[in-house]
């Protein structure tokens, strides 16, 4: 069975390649903060699921203190000059598409078709991370094809991939790290808290308001946690339930449907949720670590609206 | 009310643009500790927390795939592609991208996307090759725009399409609560009722795309105007 700790530890051995490939770049002002920063991450990979979770707190801590007040830094690598890329993206014309489409259509395929396929009795696959292993499948298929098809040095994938995560810096660290604090906020209460400040201080006499606050929650709730699947049982036990459906006879359907994309309108608009808002940022070089955000807020906005509207217009058609 | 100081140290630490990951990580282990748990406990919540959250990490290992095709030329190839149509404008780019991707997460393709797969190695490029074409070469600040807002409709576009598809995990999540809260409902009547909002979004993003292109040949003139004054006083 492929399980999800093979895809771990590929790429712990990726992360574990850019360490060294920093420790040994005496050009690089910074090689060893990053060196170290990218080894530990790798180890967190490596032998992640063996260690205690003592041991493995410890080791973010560390990793946070390097990025943090080490510095990360970027080196140079050699990669090709804009002319070679222009005479390689004429030599190949749409060919060079087809190990980027691979990924995605992969992924797709593998999650899709090999959920429950058995091998020697046992299944392929383990089932409940069918996506993520998928991903890492396809994603090792689309390396080897694009390494027969393009015949690049050797060991070029692995200092592209130094370049990227470099420029990516900390940021890809952030959605793990988010992760944990969620767990942390989960396990001290407060969601519970927020719901009940909100049921206590909001003025929810009126199913208007009530839809509001609910809708307004969940977008706020979800700015705080940066996940919209943390809000949503908080928010929706602390006022769509109780008022919004029980008081005011609102549609159980609409409300909870709607109110889940409410939330959703606050995933735009937030730094916590870093894998959708920060990390495009570093991976795309935006100067403005919240350029995303910045586009997104104004959609965000006026959707929550739109939500607020159409629940309001159509949870209460029956009553 | 002593536990909420996890998100206030959040707030203040985003506010002040300091390290995010050192702001969270602070956050994190405050909370833990005023809520009552012990210096170990904390740390141990902590790191199992990241522990059983590496999956969303394994997005980075497409790094290689994209550097090497990089390497040979993809973002050259992908303005190429889109040079050819003469249509094309970054708005219109994106808006293409925005539809293609509402309406695959709408079947369940939720994965033919992303940032490190799609956006960079070619929605981005194909956006900003679609504005060279238009407006000539982009100032730093135009590109940056452009790059940002095809981020955006990555986001957009999934988070306001997945949720009509009937076995995306929000809509799984959603049918589970109520379940535990004695009501059930059917996913495909919680998945109508993400088309309004889907149809809104395509409708009020689609409209700021078109003002993208209209801002975009706003800027590309005055930059032609400041480059037109700086040769005749020269």
């Amino acid at each position: 069975m492929i399980k999800i700790e093979f895809i771990y530890v590929l790429m712990g051995f990726m992360l574990a390649g850019i360490a060294i490939i920093n420790a040994r770049d005496t050009n690089h002002p910074r090689r060893y903060v990053n060196a170290a920063f990218w080894g530990i991450y790798s180890i967190t990979f490596l032998v992640g699921s063996y260690l205690p979770d003592v041991v493995n707190g410890t080791l973010v801590i560390v990793m946070v203190l390097v990025a943090s007040v080490g510095k990360l830094g970027q080196g140079k690598t050699r990669t090709t000059s804009s002319d070679e890329r222009a005479a390689s993206a004429k030599r190949w014309g749409n060919k060079l598409y087809l190990p980027v489409l691979l990924v995605p259509i992969g992924t797709f395929l593998g999650a899709t078709y090999l959920k429950g396929v058995l091998f020697n009795g046992t299944l392929l696959i383990e089932p409940k991370q069918i996506t993520v292993i998928a991903l890492g499948i396809s994603t090792l298929i689309a390396l080897i094809v694009g390494v027969i098809m393009l015949r690049p040095p050797l060991l070029s994938p692995i200092f592209e991939a130094r370049r990227l995560l470099d420029s990516v810096g900390w940021a890809a660290v952030l959605p793990q790290s988010l992760a944990a604090l969620g767990a942390v906020f989960a396990a001290a209460g407060i969601g519970q808290v927020i719901a009940r400040l909100a049921s206590d201080y909001l003025p929810l006499g009126t199913p208007f308001a009530a839809v509001a606050a609910y809708a307004i929650g969940m977008a706020m709730f979800t700015i705080i946690m940066g996940n919209a699947f943390a809000a949503f049982p908080v928010m929706t036990a602390g006022i769509g339930l109780p008022l919004v459906v029980h008081q005011f006879g609102g549609d159980v359907v609409i409300v909870s449907a709607v109110g889940m994309l409410s939330g959703f309108c606050g995933t735009l608009m937030t730094p916590m949720a870093a894998n959708y808002n920060i990390v495009p940022a570093a991976l795309l070089e935006l100067k403005d670590q919240y350029a995303v955000i910045k586009v997104q807020i104004p959609t965000g906005v006026v959707l929550l609206i739109a939500n607020i509207t159409i629940m309001y217009l159509f949870a209460f058609r029956h009553a | 009310m002593l536990s909420l100081i996890g998100i206030l140290i959040v707030v203040v630490g985003f506010a002040l643009r300091l390290n995010p990951l050192l702001v969270v990580t602070v956050a994190g282990i405050s909370t833990g500790l005023v809520s009552g748990r012990g210096p170990v406990e904390v740390v141990s919540l902590f790191g199992k927390a990241f522990i059983e959250s590496r999956y969303i990490a394994i997005v980075w290992l497409v790094l290689p795939v994209i550097g090497m095709l990089e390497r040979a030329g993809l973002k050259e190839r992908a303005h190429e592609t889109i040079g050819r149509i003469q249509a094309a404008t970054a708005g219109r780019v994106l808006l293409a991208y925005l539809a293609i991707r509402q309406v695959t997460a709408a079947l369940g393709l939720v994965s033919l996307g992303g940032h490190a797969q799609m956006v960079r190695p070619l929605v981005a490029p194909m956006a900003e090759g679609a504005a060279e074409h238009t407006h000539g070469v982009l100032s730093e600040d135009t590109r940056d725009t452009i790059r940002a807002n095809a981020a955006a409709v990555d986001n957009i576009g999934v988070f306001f399409g997945e949720d009509i598809f009937i076995a995306i995990g929000s809509i799984l999540l959603i049918k589970g609560f109520l379940e535990q809260n004695g009501m059930a409902v059917e996913p495909a009547q919680l998945a109508r009722w993400a088309i309004p909002t889907a149809v809104c979004a395509f409708v009020v993003h689609g409209i700021r795309l078109m003002m993208l292109d209209r801002k975009l040949t706003r800027a590309a003139a005055v930059e032609r105007a400041a480059h037109v004054d700086a040769s005749t006083s020269a």
